[in-house]
């Protein structure tokens, strides 16, 4: 992920942007300054998060275009939907995005085992997610919902499923940030990789925030 | 600006560590820097420009013979050349060939070499990240390609609608080799496109502020945009589809009561930023050529740069007229019939602009202005056809027919197309050392723009006489017979002027090779900082970076103004330009992971096709390659030392390691070999 | 310091608490967001299981919705702290995708007012 290096100048700068968004000069760490005061990286991840929305927005409309559609047979999702089972799943992966900010956090202060502490809650965090989701389709399918039954179905396993892969890519990323950081490669001046990771984490949750809503809730 | 550093990425080693040679025990670390290897492993946004050009080339002949072979099919009515099937596939793979393979690798190919160079960079962000886009698009192409020795070509159109893109109708595997090809080439343009959005914002020269950049880098930032915006839905789509395919979902099956109109929504939705994706860096091409050879700065910088903002956003609105004849129905219909008319307006500001940009000015009309005041002139033959499309009662009669096909072809060939050679002509000295000769470009020019007309000109006419597009043949009496047959000449016109253009290329060569000749920075007395430094560019691009205080800075180190406004030189070219010396300059470090991490693609890709089996040895190589490439430092850290540090303003902190650093030598000589 | 700041969305959000070398909000501050968010969820799914007429529902569980992604956006992911370019990167990929979808779904008069 990670072609140009952070001096600790640069570290500090970018644990320095607070407040009124001013923009203070991002170094990179040969003593160059960005033309944005911005590392390359964290600018990095930001455009592809944008170009995320239009992927999930894309299999967030399919859904909604299809989520009443069952003329192939089979139940329709929200006839099978356990709510308060959703809810709980929801909560675990929101909580995970605090884990993730403390991870941040200690990444910051250089506390390498905090670091560690809270990347593997919330990869651990993310896994329960993950397992209720295993769960949850297991039962759907159980119920007669499998991902070929209808287009309703299809485009709910597709939505979630994407969403579901998305999570296990993080996860993946967390578990080997905290070996990394077991390593002694990741100090205070090369915390904003942890940021970054972390910028990934939250949209994943917040693409989860929207399809809680739109598809679980909203009938 | 040096790129990188000595060995501090986040991921690299604490101070003190080595390197291991061989993480995985497998690859050391690529070292050569000429031969085959160095551009197999290469991450220098020049020699990836020069290969997306040189694949994209190759692609032109390959979707070239498919055409040649349609027109062949159609020069008389019932035709026997091709079967329907045959015919079918050839369409289909033609235009998915030339849209995705061709024009829009050549438009990398341009932004990738020129934007770190007219920015004032020594190279992109995200250099391997660079590297494997290219090569992830070649595995693209050869994808879709092995469509041909596989079974077929995809055969549902370029656009591939539903349901004709299921199993039902489509049972070959034709289809899916578009679907992963397209995914990969997807995958390709969504990593340039972060790359190149970083690259513009992020590392510009000091001085440089967004609105002093060129109008090419303009546009190429805004065509960045839209592929990061647009490439996603398209992927989307190409999803839903696979699963249809080889996973029985329901997403397009009528049987089971889906609707068609999505796969069309999705596709267009994409499909429309597309083809401005397409055009904008040759519009970007075309006003960075004709401010130099007619002596005049582009009119109206700021509307030129604003109008390519404007057709950007606006290009989000319109998709829905490609479906006016889809059944959405009156509203959506008009609403999308009023947007399209809209967006004529920021293309038309360019065309103006353009020229009085000649207006007024000294021309020297050289192959490469030819070519750009050619893109002039079609562009706008295709565009006035476009407003025709705009409304949409005269669409209905017009969609699918050869007037369509007259349209896009002139927009996209004769627009595109044409601007993408003229920019070869333009570069060629900055990118090779040698100039193409002018005589036979010239010759090139004409008999391509005579070639094209006779092609494309005499559809308006079979499409308004009701010649149906996607068709395999016609019969006798329907009074097509005349202008297939000037058309069919004319694609074999077309054939033989870029068999000149490649007789140009090799007859240059050769000539620079054996007089050898050597080109000056700037050979065509340029405007913007490519031509700042020496031709072939070198290695690290410039010795020091330069210091922008205004647009067309190069110009205006070269020429001011006297008390009466006339132009005055005040510094002779040898004086301003960089002679390539100062080689100790800091450069990121070859690798071979970008090009490993994309051969596990098309291993996944006919893995789905054929054999999940075939998917996990991909998918192997793919993460292998991913570990790989995180644990590798940007910089080599065992490459021999040269002086050490860069020299620009030099307070940077500890220098961990040194980059290598003997490159060629400003001649490049070497690099220039292994072009051709 | 603590201080109360809108976001750029025009949403209010608690004040910050800094913490002592000045690295952004504290952690403390975070813990506060994340109650926050806990709270909104089970607002959300009180709300379902009220029998409320369904624009109604639709137009709150939408709000809801939006206050936890903006809240998520500004103070996790740093948005509001941060150079605006990010913001408008970002926001203008949703916005976009928000846009072009909601035309696209409504060519296929998916809303019943078209």
């Amino acid at each position: 992920m990670t072609e140009t290096g952070l001096t600790g100048a640069e570290a500090e700068a970018a644990a320095l942007e607070h407040a009124s968004g001013a923009r203070i000069a991002a170094t990179e760490a040969d003593g160059h300054i960005t033309s944005t005061g911005l590392t390359n990286e964290k600018l990095g991840m930001w455009v592809f998060l944008g170009s995320e929305c239009l992927l999930f927005g894309g299999l967030i409309s399919t859904y909604l275009l299809y989520k009443h559609n069952n003329q192939a047979g089979g139940p329709l999702p929200h006839e099978l939907y356990d709510i308060p089972f959703t809810s709980i799943s929801s909560f675990v992966l929101l909580m995970s995005s605090l884990t993730m900010v403390l991870a941040v956090s200690a990444a910051a202060r250089g506390e390498g085992s905090k670091l560690r502490t809270w990347l593997l809650t919330t990869a651990l965090l993310g896994s329960v997610f993950i397992s209720g989701q295993v769960y949850e389709f297991q039962s759907f399918v159980k119920e007669g919902m499998g991902f070929t039954t209808n287009s309703a179905s299809s485009a709910f396993f597709t939505l979630t499923g994407f969403h579901g892969v998305h999570v296990s890519i993080g996860i993946i990323m967390l578990i080997s940030l905290a070996l990394l950081s077991w390593r002694g490669r990741v100090p205070k001046e090369r915390a904003e990789v942890v940021e970054i990771v972390g910028l990934y984490w939250h949209f994943v949750d917040v693409v989860w925030i929207i399809i809680f809503t739109v598809v679980y809730l909203i009938k | 600006m040096a790129l990188t550093t000595p060995d501090s990425g986040p991921l690299a080693l604490p101070p003190g560590e080595r390197t291991v040679e061989n993480p995985l025990g497998i690859f050391t670390r690529p070292r050569t820097k000429t031969g085959w290897r160095s551009w197999v492993s290469t991450v220098d946004h020049k020699k990836i420009g020069i290969m997306y050009g040189a694949a994209a080339l190759f692609f032109f002949l390959i979707g070239g013979i498919e055409a040649l072979i349609i027109r062949l099919q159609l020069a008389a009515p019932d035709g026997k050349l091709v079967s329907a099937d045959l015919y079918n596939q050839l369409f289909t793979m033609h235009g998915t060939t030339m849209i995705f393979l061709v024009v829009m690798p050549l438009g990398s190919a341009f932004m990738n070499y020129l934007i770190p160079l007219q920015i004032g960079a020594r190279d992109v962000a995200f250099p391997r990240l660079n590297a494997f886009g290219l090569w992830a698009f070649l595995a693209g192409g050869i994808v879709l390609n092995s469509a041909w020795l596989l079974g077929g070509g995809a055969d549902g159109g370029w656009f591939n609608y539903a349901p004709n893109n299921g199993v039902t109708y489509s049972p070959t595997h034709g289809i899916d080799f578009w679907n992963m090809g397209l995914l990969l080439t997807g995958i390709a343009s969504l990593t340039g496109a972060i790359n190149l959005i970083v690259t513009c914002l992020n590392m510009r020269a000091p001085g440089m502020t967004l609105m002093k950049m060129p109008v090419f880098t303009w546009m190429s930032l805004v065509t960045q945009f839209l592929l990061l915006f647009a490439i996603p839905v398209l992927t989307a789509a190409q999803f839903l589809l696979m699963f249809d395919r080889l996973f029985h979902a329901n997403f397009f099956r009528v049987e089971s009561g889906a609707d068609p109109l999505l796969w069309e929504n999705l596709f267009w939705i994409f499909g429309h930023p597309e083809v401005y994706i397409m055009i904008l860096p040759a519009f970007g091409i075309v006003s960075e050529i004709i401010p130099v050879f007619s002596r005049k700065p582009i009119f109206g910088y700021q509307f030129m740069v604003f109008s390519g903002i404007a057709i950007g956003f606006m290009g989000w609105g319109v998709w829905a007229h490609h479906m006016f004849v889809s059944g959405i129905g009156p509203i959506s219909v008009a609403a999308f019939s009023v947007s399209t008319m809209f967006i004529a307006v920021p293309t038309g500001v360019k065309i103006l602009n353009w020229l009085a940009t000649m207006w007024g000015g000294k021309l020297r009309l050289t192959t490469a202005m030819l070519f750009a005041i050619g893109l002039v002139g079609m562009f706008t033959i295709g565009g006035l056809s476009g407003v025709t499309h705009a409304v949409a009662p005269s669409d209905t009669q017009q969609t699918d027919t050869y007037y369509i096909v007259a349209h896009f072809h002139y927009v996209l060939f004769g627009g595109a197309f044409l601007a993408l050679l003229g920019g070869m002509y333009f570069w060629w000295p900055k990118a090779f050392g040698y100039m193409l000769n002018e005589k036979i470009g010239k010759v090139h020019f004409w008999l391509i723009l005579i070639g094209f007309n006779l092609t494309f000109g005499p559809m308006h006419i079979l499409g308004l006489q009701g010649m149906p597009r996607r068709t395999y043949t016609y019969r006798d009496g329907y009074g097509f017979n005349f202008w297939n047959m000037v058309s069919t000449i004319g694609a074999f016109t077309i054939a033989t002027a870029m068999v000149i253009f490649a007789f140009n290329i090799l007859y240059s060569w050769r000539k620079a090779k054996a007089a050898k000749l050597a080109v000056p920075a700037d050979p065509w007395d340029g405007r913007s900082l490519e031509w700042m430094v020496a031709s072939p560019t070198p290695v690290h691009n410039f010795d020091e970076i330069p210091v922008v205080r205004t647009l067309d800075d190069f110009w205006h180190r070269k020429y001011g103004e006297n008390e009466a406004g006339k132009l005055v030189r005040i510094a002779a070219t040898e004086d301003v330009v960089q002679d390539g010396s100062n080689t100790d300059v800091h450069l990121p470090s070859p690798s071979y992971w970008p090009l490993v991490l994309a051969s596990g693609l098309p291993l996944i890709a006919w893995g789905l096709i054929f054999n999940l089996w075939i998917c996990v040895i991909g998918g192997a190589l793919v993460i292998a390659a991913m570990y790989g490439w995180v644990m590798e430092p940007s910089v080599d850290d065992e490459a021999p030392h040269d002086h050490g540090d860069d020299h620009d303003g030099g307070d940077h902190g500890d220098d961990e390691a040194a980059s290598e650093v003997d490159e060629a030598g400003p001649t490049g000589e070497e690099e220039e070999a292994l072009v051709d | 310091m603590a201080h109360s700041m809108i976001d750029q969305t025009g949403a209010a959000t608690p004040a910050v608490t800094e913490d002592h070398d000045g690295h952004g909000p504290s952690d403390r501050h975070y813990v506060n967001i994340a109650i926050l968010l806990a709270v909104i969820t089970g607002i959300e799914v009180a709300v379902y299981y009220l029998d409320l007429p369904s624009v109604a529902l639709l137009v709150v569980l939408f709000i809801l919705m939006a206050i936890k992604f903006f809240t998520v956006a500004s103070q996790f992911m740093h948005l509001k702290f941060d150079s605006a370019i990010l913001s408008r990167i970002f926001y203008g990929g949703l916005i976009l995708a928000v846009i072009v979808y909601m035309i696209a779904l409504s060519t296929f008069r998916l809303f019943n007012f078209f």
